[in-house]
């Protein structure tokens, strides 16, 4: 659905389907009072189904690739693992690790906030790796990511820099990240 | 998001300055605010249409209850006046976006001046319709609605007014007019909402 008031040009387009409606809707209660209402359903239906077919300028064009920026010196590694993952391997030169886990939650469950439960076993996920993860004063964080994986790793990368993005997942979500992002991406 | 940390956590990136905002990706804050901003706007609005349409069809009152008269003409020549500083405001954009300065300045200018104008003669009809804010329910709604958009008329005016004097500093560029898209979108909302009131309250 286009929101009427996106852009300075959209508003103006709305405000012109406003007042054409509202002047449908006054010709017609001239006429007749019922005929008033009846404009009145159908200028109001008229431009909600205007607001919901129009396209959205730019909606079906791909977002740009995430890039992201380390410090000289450093090997900041991104782990995106579903909830249940027992491991993963990272390689030995990372030197700062965020583990990344998204709370898979269904439409219904996502729709009526009930993801509680996902999101407790997200967080028990992204514990049990971070523990695993931790060695030799690599410091490892874990969090729980947002229900899409690729939307997970799009958060995560906004806040943190990362040179490598390991993924422990099938070959299928490693290519939807990879399309997301110019961060060098691999299988867990 | 939830965060664990198992050992200490050295923040590279972010030493010299604060560390950038963290939005969701899903919906961009520009977005979300425009959405969060017509929402409430819908509930603010749509609690005093309520209203007018309760004491209006449900409790059956007379619109305007007698003797009382709506200034009908005057208020459609002050319609007239906000629709077209939607047209000066829309000329004023399209005309930064081509680099013309003197457009910009001058559809400001005018746009400013006829919001002013409506202002000032919804104050006057104030003034000379009749009636007061106590005299029953129909007068209340009356002000009510025409007195919440007059507020955002002002607000709208008082953005136009900063608009316009950065538009004669010479802020605004073909590349960098956000401040004149926003006060624009504003201000087009305040337009819809005033045709929504003159139809209602006015007219039918």
């Amino acid at each position: 659905m286009r929101n009427p008031l996106r852009s300075e040009t959209e508003a103006f387009r709305f405000l012109i389907a406003v007042i054409v409606g509202a002047l449908v809707i006054v010709g017609a209660a001239y006429i007749n009072t019922w005929l008033g209402v009846a404009a009145a359903i159908l200028a109001v239906a008229g431009i909600g189904w205007w607001l919901k077919d129009e396209p959205v300028p730019g909606a079906h064009e791909p977002p740009p690739p995430l890039e992201s920026t380390t410090p000289p010196g450093t090997h900041r590694v991104l782990v995106v693992a579903p909830p249940g993952t027992p491991s993963v391997h990272v390689d030995a030169k990372a030197t700062e690790i965020v583990v990344v886990v998204p709370a898979l939650a269904s439409k219904v469950e996502a729709l009526t906030g009930a993801v509680d439960d996902r999101r407790a076993e997200a967080e028990q996920t992204a514990a049990t790796l971070a523990r695993e993860l931790s060695r030799d004063g690599v410091p490892v964080r874990g969090e729980v990511g947002a229900d899409d994986p690729v939307l997970a790793v799009d958060d995560a990368l906004r806040t943190f820099g990362a040179d490598e993005i390991v993924v422990a997942g099938d070959a299928e979500l490693v290519g939807r990240i990879r399309q997301r992002t110019t961060v060098p991406v691999s299988p867990a | 998001m939830a965060s664990y940390s198992h050992a200490e956590h050295v923040e590279h990136v972010h030493e010299e300055h604060p560390p950038e905002p963290h939005y969701s990706s899903r919906v961009s804050p520009s977005v979300l605010g425009m959405f969060l901003f017509i929402g409430t706007e819908i509930m603010l609005f749509g609690a005093f249409f309520t209203a007018y349409f309760f004491v209006r069809v449900v409790a059956g009152t007379a619109w305007p209850t007698p003797p009382f008269h709506l200034p009908i003409f005057v208020a459609f020549v002050n319609t007239c006046i906000l629709v077209t500083s939607s047209f000066t405001m829309h000329w004023a954009l399209q005309s930064v976006k081509r680099g013309n300065v003197w457009g910009l300045r001058a559809g400001l200018l005018l746009t400013f001046l006829m919001g002013l104008t409506f202002l000032v003669t919804q104050g006057i009809e104030y003034s000379r319709v009749g009636f007061a804010l106590k005299d029953g329910a129909f007068a209340t709604i009356f002000y009510c609605l025409t007195g919440l958009h007059g507020a955002h008329v002002f607000v709208g005016l008082s953005i136009l007014l900063f608009m316009t004097i950065r538009a004669f500093r010479g802020h605004f560029s073909p590349e960098d007019h956000r401040g004149v898209e926003i006060g624009g979108i504003y201000w087009h909302f305040v337009d819809v909402m005033w045709i929504v009131v003159y139809t209602t309250v006015y007219i039918l």
